[in-house]
């Protein structure tokens, strides 16, 4: 391609770029007459250059265009049409280049249609809305360029280029244009390139020299390391550009967004001349552009919501960027409705990428971060501009390919802010130098938070959960994955390690590692292909001594931990609530006791109706059960677990749970407190009779599943005591949109007596009250997606033949709205969900009522 | 054995390992080193001796031994490694010893005898017969696909 064109090109597209930005602000500020002057100016020199290069089509239609922009300039009033028709013919101007980048020549074709309306609307023959004040000052049109019929020559043109290309504001591009000069990318590539090699060697001279006492060439060596320190500063400063580049086209894409979906959108900017590698900045142009699209389609609600739910009608995206320690990040935020988290839930148990179960223990924040997996949208309808079932598992993939993270808080109803952090530079990256069984591995220093010694005789002890190994830390339960045993390096030995922190994402876990040496800045050299399949690495570097390391991937060590990342994202995620609800009055009472293992256990105090101590001497073995006179009656002793033995002699500890006159007692070794904390289960478990863990007074505990034993003991005891109650066999419908829920509520109703039947949705429920109209008692959960608890009561109350039939509620948090909004559509009963008992209690009594009523 | 004068003539670097002398042609051979400071790559597979630093270039060193399924090199013994480069990267097979540069002629390279070893036999393009011994010619390019296992003699 002719050197001529080809710089036409390059420079057109740039002073493009700026022109779309230009017109938006424009639109916005009719009256700015500085902007008005430099989108003409724009214009006109892409008008002259094409005149110049022979570009006939080209040139007609940017003619026509800059007649339009004149009359602006002129003091025509500028409507919301005008600048469509303008962008419009950008567009065509666009794709026209493009065609010429191609071809190296205009495409077939011609432009009348827009030239006819552009002419037109100059004519002032379109009724364009009279605006109540012309344009205050007409802009000073720049003089130079006053005089189209003058000939242009090549020089002018070319600096009119530059000028343009550089910065919209006049004065300012003049001084840079006579302050700068370009140079190729693959110039400034190649100069990297040899100065990473050029640090490897300092470094290696470095180590060599450490090595000798009173060498001479240590002060030579000083000089040339921080000479070098500056040439890579320097060479970096030439690769950096201000993010505002890789925003340029954000303003236009919102504006088209805002037509196309009927919305009013701000977009607000800062810190656009943040400056970040080019190599990076290319990297993360299109996973901005796909954040703030997904911001005005999803986020952004429409003018008449937005107005209803008391927001202003004019949403706002906001875009910033800032630098913070050798990183820079980069905030998108909207005031819009925050992310759909019902509908969410039920996409990732429709793509089976969770359980209800699952999701059930997970939080919010960790709910949402499910946007992120591969093939994941909630769009009910597929728009044009999101809703493809591509995007954001592409915007966090190509983000943390260049060493990014990418983080989503979302506040229903208030807005959600996406927050990416990328590396300043990929060349040359700071790595923890550590040690496993017997080589040394680099751990990138961007996704280590803090080194801890752990040990036996430390601060820090590494637990087992059965056989995961956690650290606490802080009062959180930090998963660990041992760099020996990911390695196959060996068994290791926890007595004498460190625990690198680590980060990936919102996943933090602990590296376990024989030792730490020291931090260098090392360059990312390629793995060979024949190591490439191993996800562990990321690459290989050579170290100052000159021997050859391994580059560790956090994110295939993530991997690698699997399951435990997993909950100790859960531990974190409730750490940060537990910090946001300190408030929060959600404690509840804990009776921790020791049974079998070391390990303390716990159960709502609630559940315990007495602890008792029995003298051993009375516990009877019958027919392998052990029992115990208590209150003139027969109770059953049960045992959490194989491990726990009854004591010999002395007083046995029992925990004692009471229902309807009849006990059973749990054995324990040692009741050790009574403590009042909010409940996080953080890792669940799958071991029967066992919740999962929590941290409770900072010792991880197992939370005792008392339902689990109740049956044990119980089950014989209500065929006896209520023969009445299993002819009858009373139904009860059951809804709740968790199956974790389900599964823990039915098995309980069932054992007091009733015939359940289990339904995931309102929905269902509707359907099966209307295939079997005999049940006796709804219980229902309050909060479902889709159709929540009371607008099913609603509906069930307007069903002939099931209008009658009691609703019991299922509340996690019972406020007095809740309550009187409850009793409007008609709960006759509130139980919180939590209350396995109460709810018993409130069917028993729902029940007695009936029957009194019949 | 007569050579013509017009035959085509080849140079072959000549190595042992296991008491087998192989052969490869000079012009895939970048050059020839004592390793040292192998750094061990975990998870990596049994071919793959480790990684190590050659004058600034990482050298993935493959150990022939295992590529050829016999047993590891006796405690003791140091290997020594051929340099090879192969479509941009730098490879190090490690041998038990480097012989001699050899002239050959082209014709009197045989096609590879049925009953060779076969995990020879997958890497082998042709045999010589030198006086007492054979002479593998190893084809560098399927030694280096570590597709092709090698399976425990």
């Amino acid at each position: 391609m002719d050197d001529l064109l080809r710089e036409f090109l390059t420079e057109t597209n740039e002073s493009l770029n700026l022109v779309d930005a230009e017109l938006v602000r424009f639109e916005q500020e009719p009256n700015n007459g500085a902007i008005l002057g430099n989108i003409f100016r724009l214009v006109h020199t892409i008008k002259g250059t094409c005149g110049f290069l022979a570009l006939p089509r080209l040139e007609t239609l940017t003619h026509a265009a800059e007649t339009l922009m004149g009359k602006f300039r002129d003091g025509m009033p500028v409507t919301a049409e005008a600048v469509t028709l303008i962008l419009s013919t950008i567009d065509r101007i666009k794709s026209i280049l493009e065609a010429i980048e191609t071809s190296e020549q205009e495409p077939e074709g011609g432009d009348g249609d827009l030239i006819d309306q552009l002419g037109r609307m100059a004519r002032g023959e379109v009724a364009a809305p009279p605006r109540a004040a012309p344009l205050s000052q007409p802009a000073p049109a720049p003089v130079e360029l006053k005089k189209p019929d003058q000939p242009e020559a090549p020089e002018k043109s070319d600096k009119q280029d530059k000028v343009g290309s550089e910065r919209p504001d006049e004065e300012r591009g003049d001084r840079l244009a006579n302050h700068s000069i370009r140079v190729n990318v693959d110039t400034l590539d190649h100069l990297m390139t040899t100065v990473s090699e050029l640090v490897l060697t300092r470094n290696q001279l470095l180590e060599i020299v450490r090595r000798q006492e009173d060498s001479d060439f240590k002060v030579p060596l000083q000089r040339l390391s921080s000479v070098t320190a500056e040439l890579q500063e320097g060479v970096m400063k030439t690769r950096m550009q201000p993010i505002g580049n890789a925003w340029q086209k954000l303003p236009r894409v919102v504006r088209d967004l805002c037509a196309e979906l009927g919305k009013d959108i701000e977009l607000a900017m800062r810190g656009a001349d943040t400056e970040l590698d080019r190599q990076v900045l290319d990297l993360v142009k299109d996973p901005l552009t796909h954040l703030v699209r997904n911001c005005a389609d999803h986020g952004i609600e429409a003018p008449a919501a937005r107005i209803a739910a008391g927001k202003p009608a004019k949403g706002t995206i906001r875009l910033s960027a800032w630098h913070e320690g050798g990183h820079i990040i980069i905030e998108i935020s909207d005031d819009g409705r925050g992310l759909d988290l019902a509908g969410i839930k039920a996409k990732i148990v429709e793509k089976g990428l969770a359980s209800e179960a699952q999701l059930a223990a997970k939080s919010e924040t960790e709910i949402c971060n499910y946007i992120f997996a591969p093939g994941f949208t909630t769009a009910a309808k597929v728009t044009s501009i999101s809703g493809r079932g591509v995007g954001m598992d592409v915007v966090r993939s190509n983000i943390e390919q260049i060493g990014g993270t990418v983080d989503l808080k979302s506040v229903s109803g208030v807005g959600a802010t996406f927050t990416i952090k990328i590396p300043l530079t990929l060349a040359i990256v700071s790595a923890l130098i550590v040690e496993a069984g017997g080589e040394r591995f680099a751990i990138p220093q961007l996704a280590v938070l803090e080194l801890v010694r752990a040990g036996n005789s430390g601060e820090h002890r590494i637990e087992h959960i059965k056989d995961a190994p956690v650290l606490r830390l802080r009062n959180k339960l930090l998963p660990l994955v041992r760099l020996k045993e990911v390695f196959r390096l060996g068994a290791c030995d926890d007595e004498n390690g460190f625990v690198v922190v680590t980060q990936v994402g919102s996943q933090v876990f602990g590296v376990v590692v024989d030792g730490v040496f020291h931090t260098e800045e090392i360059v990312i050299k390629p793995m060979s292909s024949k190591l490439r399949h191993i996800p562990v690495f990321s690459g290989t570097t050579i170290l100052g001594d000159g021997s050859v390391i391994m580059i560790i991937d956090p994110n295939g060590v993530a991997q690698a931990l699997g399951r435990a990342v997993a909950a100790a994202a859960r531990a974190e995620n409730s750490e940060l609530q537990s910090r946001e609800e300190e408030n929060d009055e959600d404690t509840v009472s804990l009776l921790v006791f020791r049974a079998g293992s070391q390990q303390p256990k716990a159960v709502p105090l609630s559940l315990v109706t007495r602890l008792e101590e029995i003298d051993c001497r009375k516990i009877e073995i019958s027919d392998g059960r052990h029992l115990v006179q208590y209150r003139d009656q027969l109770m059953p002793l049960l045992r959490i677990d194989a491990e726990t033995s009854l004591k010999k002699e002395g007083a046995q500890p029992i925990l004692v749970f009471s229902d309807q006159g009849r006990s059973m007692g749990l054995v324990a070794d040692e009741i050790i407190d009574i403590v009042e904390e909010r409940l996080d289960i953080e890792v669940s478990s799958d071991r029967p009779g066992l919740l999962g863990y929590a941290v409770i007074k900072g010792a991880t505990t197992e939370i005792i599943d008392v339902g689990h034993f109740l049956p044990q003991a119980f089950a014989d005891w209500f065929r006896r005591r209520d023969p009445s109650a299993a002819r009858q066999a009373r139904s009860v419908l059951l809804v709740d949109d968790s199956a974790f829920f389900r599964d823990l509520l039915a098995p309980l109703i069932k054992a007091a007596g009733y015939r359940v039947v289990a339904a995931a949705s309102g929905a269902d429920a509707l359907a099966a009250l209307k295939s079997d109209t005999r049940f006796d008692l709804i219980v229902t959960d309050i909060e479902m997606p889709e159709m929540d608890g009371f607008a099913l009561a609603e509906a069930v109350r307007a069903m002939p033949g099931a209008a009658e039939i009691p609703i019991i509620a299922l509340a996690t948090m019972v406020s007095a709205e809740t309550v009187e909004r409850g009793r409007a559509v008609g709960f006759h009963d509130f139980v919180a969900k939590f209350d396995r008992a109460g709810l018993v209690a409130a069917i028993k009594e729902q029940g007695t009522d009936l029957n009194r009523a019949a | 054995m007569t050579t013509m004068n017009d035959t085509q003539l080849s140079d072959y670097v000549t190595f042992t390992t296991a008491d087998q002398i192989f052969g490869l042609p000079i012009e895939c051979v970048q050059d020839v080193f004592k390793p040292s400071r192998i750094t061990r790559v975990p998870l990596a597979g049994p071919e793959i001796a480790g990684v190590l630093n050659l004058r600034g270039r990482i050298v993935t060193a493959i150990e022939l031994r295992s590529r050829l399924g016999l047993a590891a090199r006796g405690e003791g013994q140091v290997p020594m490694a051929i340099g090879i480069e192969s479509r941009g990267e730098s490879f190090g097979l490690l041998v038990d010893a480097v012989g001699e540069v050899l002239k050959l002629p082209d014709d009197e390279r045989e096609p590879n005898p049925i009953n060779l070893d076969r995990n020879l036999g997958r890497v082998a393009a042709g045999v010589y017969r030198l006086d007492g011994h054979l002479l593998v010619v190893l084809d560098i390019d399927r030694v280096l696909d570590l597709s092709l296992e090698a399976q425990a003699a």
